[in-house]
């Protein structure tokens, strides 16, 4: 699937601390509230980017472990209150879920496109459901789960302990980006791991990682399960942000803009997925505001060319490019003093 | 006793409905491991085609028995000629390159038939079963279904152009040691993939209003008939179409239709962990 050099990668500190300082010195010209967003989308980018990268798992319902985060926050910030317990059910559900589901497909041998199927299943059936739990009947403790019309107005995010001190605007813009920032420093050490390694190795040749001894089915579970936490912070950022939780979290777009953004900015890096989500998260906000050109035209349009031109998307692409001239350089280098010494022998001859 | 009988037409329509929607997908996919996600995109337009012609005066049979699959199929010609054939034997990239797809005829629908809901009048009246009113429409789907499954096995095992396509099913290599040209084989088989896709659009146009966004709720239901169903066609599809239709609509007597149809996608799941390559992985494996 990919040739030499995209492998593990590596984490290049000084590049994470100018971007870290970038994204913290950010709120100081600019409003806060679409970075924020831009930031949420990053990291469920991030979650599928590490999966779908590096183990070569694509989850063709990624919103599903999205969903489940937001609807998780949502309910239980209802009956609990205080946010600190819902923040960590939010990322102990969809890891607890996708464990489920991951186990029942992984042990049985399903891959590639009935991989697709069953995640996009998923996805669907929360959806028809969660659209369906209109009225009194449906709810879960003091939480109605309101069908189409979702969960507003549930407490949002609070100074751990302190549940009238909510966090929101510029603030909760700095919690985000902390999310992002430790995520990608756990996806980066996960992959600097023997289990990381593990992973690439599956997706190069399963069968020979199999036969050397390691559990395969295990570590994709795995895997799964840790995105889908991954995935599950974000949706609970975004509810957060979006100060309600409707079925649309779970809805076939949003799956499907979340492996746009991926495989636009390169698969197999942690930095593409990232990047990918932040610029096409931006294009579409600003077609949003627009009339003239569909938004979905635009999406649809880049998706197809970018399969079709540079189907490893821009960041690998980039990487190479680079790669291909600094090696042509060094050629031109070469090619040079090996002239130079030909006239020199020449010289010598006459 | 109506309510039985309503019931069985009610199953008999759903199966054909679940059919006749994965048709085109099923010969793609069936025949040249292609899955379309735009599927869902070309029944949308084959409704838009039947509805424009119908509005311009034309028959509405004509409109969607013939304008329809042509309409769709030389779309789908120009979709094979310009993106899909860059992708073949890359299942991932294909899946996504037509999810493009699907995205960008939704943009284009929507900007040259705007994002209202159109819709045409059923051609044929209702009719009564004892106490129970009863849509006329869906006996002609149950039929129009019925005879489509039938040609297609008809064409497929007893013509030559069926053995051909049967023969690139199972080896494409040997298919063009014996002179023919599989580009050309797949360039057809898509086309009149398409040109099924079309055709179902067209015959479901009057039964449901249609908006530019509608493809999405045919495109999960055709995709998990077809992937369950494996890789014969016509065997693989009527037998996950039968089995979906009837939980589907019995689960939705005895409930409502949204259990119903959570119910069809759960025993999609366990049918698939039970039979990793389909149902005709496993039982049927001689059909087409």
């Amino acid at each position: 699937m990919t040739g030499s050099g995209f492998g593990v990668g590596r984490l290049r500190w000084h590049w994470f601390a100018a971007f870290a300082a970038a994204l913290l010195l950010l709120p100081l010209v600019s409003e806060t509230n679409t970075p924020t967003l831009l930031a949420i989308w990053a990291l469920f980018a991030l979650s599928l980017g590490l999966m779908w990268g590096y183990a070569g798992l694509l989850s063709f319902g990624h919103a599903a472990y999205f969903g489940l985060g937001a609807y998780t926050y949502a309910i239980a910030s209802f009956n609990i209150g205080e946010s600190t317990a819902p923040l960590l059910l939010a990322l102990l559900v969809p890891a607890l879920v996708a464990a489920i589901i991951g186990a029942m497909m992984f042990y049985g041998r399903i891959s590639d496109v009935y991989l697709g199927v069953m995640t996009l299943v998923v996805t669907l059936i929360l959806n028809r459901f969660m659209n369906a739990t209109a009225g009194d009947a449906y709810r879960i403790g003091n939480a109605r789960l309101g069908g189409f019309n979702g969960i507003p107005a549930f407490p949002t995010l609070n100074v751990p302990g302190d549940p009238g001190e909510q966090i929101y605007g510029t603030p909760y813009y700095y919690v985000v980006v902390i999310c992002l920032l430790g995520a990608y420093l756990l996806a980066r050490w996960i992959l600097a791991s023997s289990f990381g390694r593990a992973l690439v190795g599956i997706r190069e040749n399963e069968l020979r990682m199999e036969l050397i001894g390691y559990d395969v089915p295990a570590l994709k579970t795995l895997i799964f399960s840790v995105s889908a936490a991954m995935a599950g912070l974000a949706g609970c950022l975004f509810a957060n942000w979006a100060e309600i939780v409707t079925p649309s979290v779970f809805s076939l777009g949003q799956s499907a803009e979340v492996i746009i953004w991926v495989i636009v900015g390169g698969l197999g890096t942690l930095i593409g997925p990232m990047l990918g989500a932040a610029v096409l998260g931006s294009l579409k906000i600003a077609l949003g505001s627009q009339t003239t050109v569909d938004n979905s035209l635009v999406l649809g349009a880049i998706l197809i060319l970018v399969v079709l031109l540079i189907p490893r998307g821009f960041a690998p692409a980039l990487v190479a490019w680079r790669r291909r001239f600094a090696s042509a350089q060094a050629h031109r280098r070469q090619a040079r003093g090996t002239r130079r010494r030909h006239v020199v022998i020449r010289d010598a001859d006459a | 006793m109506d309510y039985a009988a309503v019931v069985v037409l009610e199953i008999l329509y759903m199966i054909a409905f679940l059919a006749l929607i994965s048709a085109g997908l099923a010969v793609v996919f069936g025949m040249m491991r292609v899955i379309n996600l735009a599927h869902g995109e070309l029944v949308m337009l084959g409704g838009y085609a039947t509805i424009a012609s119908s509005k311009a005066g034309i028959n509405i049979y004509v409109a969607m028995l013939i304008i329809a699959p042509i309409a769709v199929g030389l779309i789908g010609l120009v979709v094979e000629r310009l993106i899909v054939r860059f992708l073949y034997g890359r299942m991932i990239d294909t899946m996504l390159a037509t999810w493009g797809l699907s995205l960008l005829l939704i943009g284009l629908v929507t900007l040259i038939f705007g994002n209202s809901a159109v819709s045409v009048p059923a051609p044929i009246p209702g009719y009564q079963v004892g106490r129970y009113q009863m849509g006329g429409y869906n006996l002609f789907i149950i039929a129009t279904s019925a005879i489509l499954m039938f040609s297609m096995w008809l064409v497929l095992r007893y013509t030559r152009v069926g053995l051909i396509a049967r023969g690139a099913m199972q080896g494409a290599d040997v298919v063009a040691a014996l002179g023919h040209n599989p580009k050309t084989i797949y360039m057809v088989t898509f086309t009149v993939g398409a040109a099924l896709s079309g055709l179902a659009g067209g015959i479901l146009a009057p039964l449901t209003g249609l908006l530019p966004s509608v493809g999405g709720s045919y495109i999960a239901k055709a995709f998990i008939t077809v992937i369950t169903g494996g890789a014969a066609v016509i065997a693989g599809t009527l037998s996950t179409a039968v089995v979906f239709g009837t939980v589907n609509q019995l689960v939705s007597f005895a409930s409502t239709p949204v259990i119903g149809e959570i119910a069809m996608l759960a025993l999609a799941m366990v049918l698939l962990r039970l039979m990793p390559q389909g149902v005709t992985g496993r039982f049927f494996r001689s059909s087409t």
